[in-house]
């Protein structure tokens, strides 16, 4: 993030816009993270080369099609960028805590640097820290709750999470080389076009989400057709785990709507380039068509992040509870309703357009009547505790949490509903906190509740529980502290995105939400701490019998973690609690009597490699340096052509194999079945 | 050599997915997500299309029967791949392929017309930067051409896999798509023609 936002240079044949100066030595603020970055980095290839992992971590992961690998790669990125966001965060509120004056210049943050950490903080937290737990989280559950092997594009689900990978390595690259752009998360223009952006910072935001963006799209497909198709024998939609449900919801609305924030984005990448006039202030350009295009694939988002996170608290409300969900068909159709509405309150966004009071006045109520499903689904989760054995587990801490933030959340959300309120409140601190309390407390506390329940499933071992809840509850009172001041001070007036201002009456309320947000930094540190304390004491707390919370779907079947090939038998499927049921009917952990080979996917390079070359593509449209661009566009699409004539793509597992992985689960999970088999089949032998 | 053991696995269906009929569905979704893409630049095209700016307009420009010679030879380009459909269904790889080559040459006549219209176009001083709507106008058209160009460098593709490998279930896959994608194309262009020729010279 550089200050020379002013460098323009005449583009070199061999290096495009791209100087050594551009790279910022002399910032004191970045400085010392470039360093530690680089040491870091240094640090860890040393390491790896020295244990000598690197044709484990390339053979195993990063060319593996493994959908539960895949997923935990994408939670390991997501929570690397979560700390790089929430330093973001962290400079923001000290920034406004310290900048009370009225010349520029107040706090320690000039303004350009300050604008690209608040666009930095936006696009960072929702692209690359929420989209992937979400993603990351489907990855992990989905093909085991519905009974499938794998997902039903294995090779593009490797390529997804490559792209996904891309986006993030240019919005840390920014830092570094160059800027950020300094336009808000959605970088509306005429700000965002070349006129008054003129250096790099916007292209690398256009670039880091068209890429990203892609691999999203792509995972829509994917798990649209996996969840469609793939489910086990019997099973039918409306007994699928209300996870699934949720995640093929968030899926329609991302093949739906992410075409048009493909579509938005390079529209607005060619005024930048070639001087197109969609978007500009001369010429017949529309900056409103910018503004509700983008909102178009913006709500529909919002809800792509939420969904999943409302299918998480499901599974775990009913699992703690003890009992069946409460309301499965309601809830189910309540999210069908929300995935379709969702579709017709994007100008809530920009009441203040001008579109006129009718117009409004739908766009309002439409706004108003989303909340009627979502009401629904908070009663399903309180009637499912109600006279039910609740066991109040680390995860059930986060969704108890989640039902009053984002209970409140959604109050707040009616309010800003209302045009005539809105009008007032748009563009305040109000608003602000409003979208945090929902994406918060809502969406993030869902996160980490799934994450904190699947995490054995996904590793074999457990998370600390007792920190897990420590964590909750900094997190909680965290977020009050930090954002109930934002609405207060939005109510008086404080706009967002300010670097400074001359009112000290907004002072003190500022220090108290700079506080809060030290509140939750300390519950991300002991979650970091959880994670450590969690690998260290893993041989502690194992999962042996692959069901450690009494689990109610498919996925507690499994080991832990799940045989590569996932279900050594197809299940047939006969109640929507499967698991449950067999458990209840003495079904579970059946012993078969043989095994018969497993039809895999091998892995390829083909994802990685191809991402590769899309990274080289997107530097080198960054900083106008032609034929790097040419290379990489041309290397994307050779990779993919020389993968389609490969014929080597799957193979058998043998019955060999697949025996001592069933026989190491089954002799934890069901000790007497397994002698039995064991004896039936050695007299026969006999 | 099929061997007895693989054919029984076949038979239990403990195949691990990825059979023909999930790629034809998820190319289908695909197909569908373009759709959505496609529709976004006819509303963009739709709010630009008074978007002049006192500069030339497509009423000046349009030569409607130039546009229907371009239209005639896609439309023409989803019959030929029709037949081919039929004969890789009869298995007749010569057939096949005359086909193909005909509708590889039909859509390649199709390209050159448009790029020749552009290029007229833009000496007569209508370039993608001359106004909101010219900038909408190539953003839809040149969009579509793209995919056609995508979808002729697909072919050329396909029929190398179909050199090595005949008509293998793959391929037979691969033929399946491509023919969906061209036929999607083909439909669009009919939104094309009506909406922006049609409607800009009325």
């Amino acid at each position: 993030m550089s200050s020379k936002a002013t460098i323009v240079t005449e583009p070199d044949i061999i290096f495009g816009k791209l100087t050594l100066d551009v790279i910022p030595f002399t910032d004191p603020v970045i400085l010392p993270v470039m360093i530690a970055c680089m040491l870091g980095g240094i640090g860890l290839f040393a390491l790896i080369t020295k244990m000598g992992k690197w044709g484990y971590l390339w053979n195993e992961w990063l060319t593996s099609v493994d959908h539960k690998r895949i997923g935990v790669m994408y939670i390991i990125v997501a929570i690397v960028m979560l700390v790089r966001g929430f330093s973001d965060a962290l400079m923001m509120r000290a920034q406004q805590a310290f900048a009370t004056a009225d010349e520029v210049g107040a706090g320690f943050l000039p303004p350009e640097h300050y604008d690209q950490i608040f666009t930095a903080h936006g696009t960072i937290m929702i692209f690359f820290v929420a989209m992937p737990l979400v993603i990351g989280l489907m990855n992990v559950v989905v093909p085991l709750q519905i009974g499938a092997r794998d997902v039903a594009f294995p090779f593009l689900n490797s390529l997804s999470f490559w792209l996904f990978v891309v986006g993030a390595l240019l919005v840390n690259i920014s830092l570094f080389v160059g800027e950020f752009a300094a336009t808000g998360w959605l970088a509306y223009p005429p700000l965002s076009g070349i006129e008054y952006s003129p250096w790099v910072g916007v292209d690398y935001w256009l670039w880091a989400l068209q890429i990203s963006g892609i691999g999203t799209l792509l995972t829509g497909v994917n798990f649209f057709v996996t969840i469609m198709k793939m489910r086990a024998p019997g099973m039918r939609l409306m007994q699928m785990p209300v996870f699934t449900w949720t995640s093929l919801c968030a899926n329609i609305l991302i093949v739906i709507s992410f075409p048009i924030l493909t579509v938005t984005i390079t529209l607005l990448t060619l005024d930048r380039y070639i001087g197109t006039h969609f978007f500009t202030n001369d010429l017949g350009g529309n900056q409103m068509m910018y503004v509700n295009l983008i909102w178009a694939w913006g709500h529909p988002e919002v809800y792509i992040l939420i969904l999943p996170a409302f299918g998480v608290f499901s599974e775990v409300t009913a699992t703690f509870s003890r009992k069946r969900l409460f309301g499965y068909t309601s809830l189910i159709w309540a999210t069908l309703v929300i995935m379709v509405l969702s579709f017709v309150v994007w100008l809530h966004h920009f009441f203040t357009m001008g579109s006129g009071a009718s117009v409004n006045a739908f766009f309002g109520i439409a706004t108003m009547i989303i909340s009627v499903p979502t009401g629904v689904k908070i009663f399903n989760w309180l009637f499912t505790m109600y006279k039910g054995r609740v066991e109040f587990s680390a995860s059930m801490w986060w969704t108890i949490s989640f039902l009053f933030t984002f209970t409140i959340g959604g109050m707040t959300g009616v309010m800003l509903a209302i045009p005539a309120a809105d009008f007032v409140l748009h563009n305040s601190l109000f608003l602000i906190a409003h979208f945090h309390n929902v994406i918060i407390g809502g969406a993030v506390f869902g996160y980490f509740a799934g994450l904190t329940y699947w995490f054995p499933k996904a590793t074999g071992f457990m998370l600390d529980e007792k920190l897990g809840k420590i964590s909750c509850a900094l997190w909680t009172v965290g977020f009050f502290v930090a954002f109930m001041p934002l609405y207060i001070l939005g109510f008086n007036g404080m706009t967002r995105r300010l670097n400074y201002y001359d009112n000290p009456e907004w002072t003190m309320l500022l220090w108290v939400a700079a506080f809060g947000a030290i509140i939750v930094l300390a519950g991300i540190t002991v979650q970091l701490w959880m994670g450590y304390v969690s690998i260290r004491d893993r041989d502690q707390n194992r999962d042996l019998t692959g069901d450690p919370w009494n689990g109610r779907t498919l996925e507690w079947a499994t080991s832990s973690p799940p045989p590569f090939y996932n279900f050594a038998k197809m299940p047939k499927i006969h109640d929507r609690d499967e698991h449950q049921y067999k458990k209840d009917h003495g079904m579970a952990y059946e012993v078969p009597e043989n095994y018969t080979p497993i039809h895999m996917p091998k892995n390829t390079w083909c994802g990685i490699v191809m991402s590769g070359f899309a990274l080289m593509m997107g530097f080198a449209m960054v900083w106008h340096i032609w034929w790097m661009a040419i290379v990489g566009f041309v290397g994307i699409f050779a990779s993919l052509i020389i993968y389609s004539f490969e014929r080597d793509k799957d193979y058998y597992v043998q019955v060999d194999v697949i025996e001592p992985l069933e026989e190491a689960h089954l002799v934890h999970a069901n000790p007497t079945g397994l002698r039995a088999m064991q004896d039936k089949k050695s007299s026969l032998e006999a | 050599m099929t061997t007895s053991a693989d054919l029984q696995v076949h038979d239990q269906d403990e195949h691990h997915h990825d059979s023909g009929g999930d790629t034809v569905f998820g190319f289908w979704i695909y197909i569908m997500s373009d759709c959505i893409l496609f529709a976004t630049l006819f509303a963009t095209y739709a709010v630009m299309s008074g978007s002049f700016a006192g500069q030339i307009t497509p009423k000046e420009l349009f030569d409607l029967n130039f546009v229907l010679g371009e239209t005639a030879l896609l439309l023409f380009s989803s019959f030929t791949f029709g037949m081919a459909m039929l004969y890789a269904h009869k298995k007749s790889m010569r057939g096949m392929i005359t086909w193909l080559l005909i509708t590889f040459a039909l859509g390649l006549g199709f390209l050159g017309m448009e790029l020749f219209e552009f290029y007229h176009f833009s000496h007569e001083g209508a370039t993608p930067q001359t106004s909101g709507y010219w900038s909408a106008f190539y953003g839809l058209v040149a969009t579509h051409g793209l995919h056609v160009t995508g979808g002729l460098i697909w072919m050329l593709i396909l029929f190398a896999h179909f050199k090595r490998d005949g008509f293998s279930d793959a391929n037979m896959v691969r033929l399946a798509c491509l023919s969906l994608f061209w036929h999607f194309l083909d439909v669009i262009w009919i939104c094309v023609f009506s909406v922006v020729y049609l409607m800009g010279v009325m």
